[in-house]
């Protein structure tokens, strides 16, 4: 892992100080030859539009309780069949995409924010303070992710915001240890050299001329780990943590069908489908952007 | 070397000493009195704080601190169950083990499966074997532990009746929580192994291997593999952890009694005790899944080898 991010920051490195805006625009010829990215970007976006337009296309309202139509299976009326309560499964999916895309979005990029800030700081400053924060990352990672969010969320109770932070703080001193593998390259540049002779300030070299140099990689982990943050989030939902009943997120609404499952199937496989499909399209769009990135990494 | 060892297993007893304080403190903060849920609704307020007091609840934060760490580390006593009124160890006795067994069955599957597919898929970049696997991992990745687990649990339990759907009683029943826990780092592993092996053979030593003359497969098994999988090598002991903590929501499909289920059992009934040494117990053994794997990469590795020797410093600070 280290060694990949390391070539990744030398080859973006090489690159993208030659010339930089035209490589930006280099970046978005290749990513737009790259057919199977330009398809899972589109999946994505029709995604995030569904559901941004829930209201608009949901057929029901995603917590009306209809006792009549109970455990349906799919059918005209309700295309995706209805959960035990009876609430339409098709308009909570909807729903749902808001709750479990912006987990993973809001989650994977406060995260990589955190992590890049003082990564930097901390990759630039080096010496006691860069030891003695790597030693704080040691005992964090000691912990697996999973297991601190699931403890973290059970100290925080539930909903959104303390999900995203349960989701995210586990995920943080990897994201500061490859930001800061990163500046320690960077560091021995020439072009940082000449900044400090001009008598630049700390805080205008670390973030203006380092960090530019190192923010393509951070770009492509940070999009390959929403899929990751949509599924650990769905986890999280679906043992009772993280986001609960009624709210439609596609890990609570699986929770919600794991009693019926044997029964009704059909309530569990279009969750778990949709958090398939989405961490799909992150990924495979997130493998796109890494080969158009950095064409050297590309198999 | 024997220095190294040593300067890091007094890391490992530092870490699992701070994280035995982190898990403290977090647990330190859960909303949600033991006391009512112990005691019930229909309990006195004295009773309660009668309770609490016992239990040592109501003494400011760096005393039961304090506490918890003489009893954990000097006692090895991880408390008593607020619930069920028995010691954690006890239940731990049964459930560890196979909590661990199932972590290292998963483990196991994801090497031999996930890396020689990987190593094929290299080997035969851009035929259609190479596109099928890579596409069929593509989809492992996306598939979500526990949504396959509730899939294999409706088709072979339910649909064709094959496999028991819950319980330990025969070997039967730990087919689908392996497959169910292993799938996505059977993947992650193909998808690793890929890429390293296809950096390597565009690597010079292969070019030089192929000039002086060797046989093809002498090329593959004596350079390409020792020098792509390496790196391969290094993540396993991170990849126990990760397998340990997705065995937690996995475990709650099968009502594998583990210590998943069992720590689970403890957050629904506010059993501090019973979750702090889940988390305490699963961190230390992912911690010396990384250590066992660090000291036997700097053996296998000869260029890390060589660094230990000249200075273990280098080392230590990455």
């Amino acid at each position: 892992m280290g060694k990949s991010n390391e070539s990744q920051a030398k080859a973006g490195g090489s690159t993208l100080r030659r010339k930089k805006r035209s490589n930006m625009s280099l970046i978005m010829h290749r990513l737009a030859k790259n057919k199977v990215a330009m398809v899972s970007l589109g999946v994505l976006i029709l995604l995030i539009l569904v559901s941004i337009a829930a209201p608009l296309i949901a057929p029901y309202d995603p917590y009306a309780i209809d006792l009549s139509a109970m455990k349906q299976g799919p059918s005209k009326a309700h295309i995706f069949g209805t959960d035990s309560m009876g609430r339409d499964i098709f308009s909570r999916i909807l729903y749902g995409g808001r709750y479990s895309l912006a987990l993973g979005f809001i989650g994977s990029i406060f995260t990589a924010f955190i992590g890049t800030v003082f990564g930097t700081i901390i990759g630039y400053i080096g010496g006691r303070v860069d030891n003695v924060c790597m030693r704080i990352c040691d005992v964090w990672q000691a912990i697996p992710g999973q297991l601190l969010a699931i403890v973290i969320s059970v100290a925080l109770g539930s909903g959104f915001f303390n999900t995203i932070l349960a989701m995210s703080i586990g995920g943080i001193p990897m994201s500061i240890r490859s930001t800061r593998a990163m500046c320690l390259k960077e560091r021995e540049m020439e072009y940082l050299e000449s900044a400090v002779s001009y008598n630049c300030s700390k805080a205008k070299i670390m973030f203006k001329h380092m960090l530019p140099n190192i923010i393509s990689p951070t770009i492509v982990g940070t999009t390959m780990s929403v899929g990751g943050t949509i599924m650990g989030a769905a986890g999280l939902s679906f043992i009772g943590l993280g986001i609960q009943a009624p709210t439609p997120e596609w890990g609570a609404m699986l929770s919600d069908a794991r009693n019926m499952a044997l029964l009704y199937p059909y309530m569990m496989i279009f969750p778990g489908l949709m958090i398939a499909i989405t961490v799909l399209a992150i990924n495979l769009f997130g493998d796109g952007l890494r080969d158009a990135m950095d064409p050297k990494l590309k198999n | 070397m024997g220095k190294y060892v040593v300067k890091r297993l007094l890391a490992l007893v530092a870490i699992v000493f701070c994280v035995a304080v982190i898990i403290f403190t977090i647990m330190y903060f859960v909303p949600g009195d033991p006391a009512l849920t112990v005691l019930g609704s229909t309990s006195t307020v004295a009773e309660r704080e009668a309770y609490r007091e016992s239990l040592g609840l109501n003494d400011p934060f760096f005393v039961q601190l304090g506490r918890f760490l003489y009893q954990t580390f000097i006692k090895f006593d991880l408390g008593t169950s607020y619930t069920s009124k028995a010691p954690v160890w006890d239940e731990f006795a049964s459930r560890l083990p196979r909590t661990l067994l199932l972590g290292m069955i998963c483990l196991f599957v994801n090497i031999i499966v996930g890396i020689p597919l990987g190593v094929v898929c290299a080997l035969k970049q851009n035929k259609w074997a190479d596109h099928v696997i890579s596409v069929l991992a593509m989809i492992g990745v996306a598939i979500p532990g526990f949504w396959l687990a509730m899939l294999l649990v409706q088709l072979f339990s339910q649909q064709l009746g094959w496999l028991p759907a819950m319980g330990i009683d025969s070997w039967k029943c730990w087919i689908m929580p392996v497959i169910a826990g292993s799938l996505g780092g059977i993947a992650n592993n193909l998808r690793m192994t890929r890429s390293s092996v296809l950096e390597v053979i565009r690597a010079d030593l292969v070019t030089t291997a192929r000039a002086k003359g060797l046989a093809e497969y002498k090329v593959t098994y004596k350079h390409i593999l020792p020098n792509a999988l390496i790196p391969i090598l290094n993540q396993l002991g991170g990849q126990f952890g990760m397998v340990i903590s997705g065995t937690v929501v996995i475990e709650s499909v099968f009502s594998f009694p583990g210590i998943g289920t069992y720590m689970l059992s403890g957050i629904s009934n506010r059993d501090y005790p019973v979750v702090r040494g889940c988390v305490l117990l699963l961190a230390i053994f992912s911690a010396a899944a990384v250590l066992l794997v660090d000291l036997a990469y700097g053996f296998i590795d000869p260029r890390i080898k060589a660094q230990y020797v000249a200075g273990g410093k280098k080392h230590g600070k990455k």
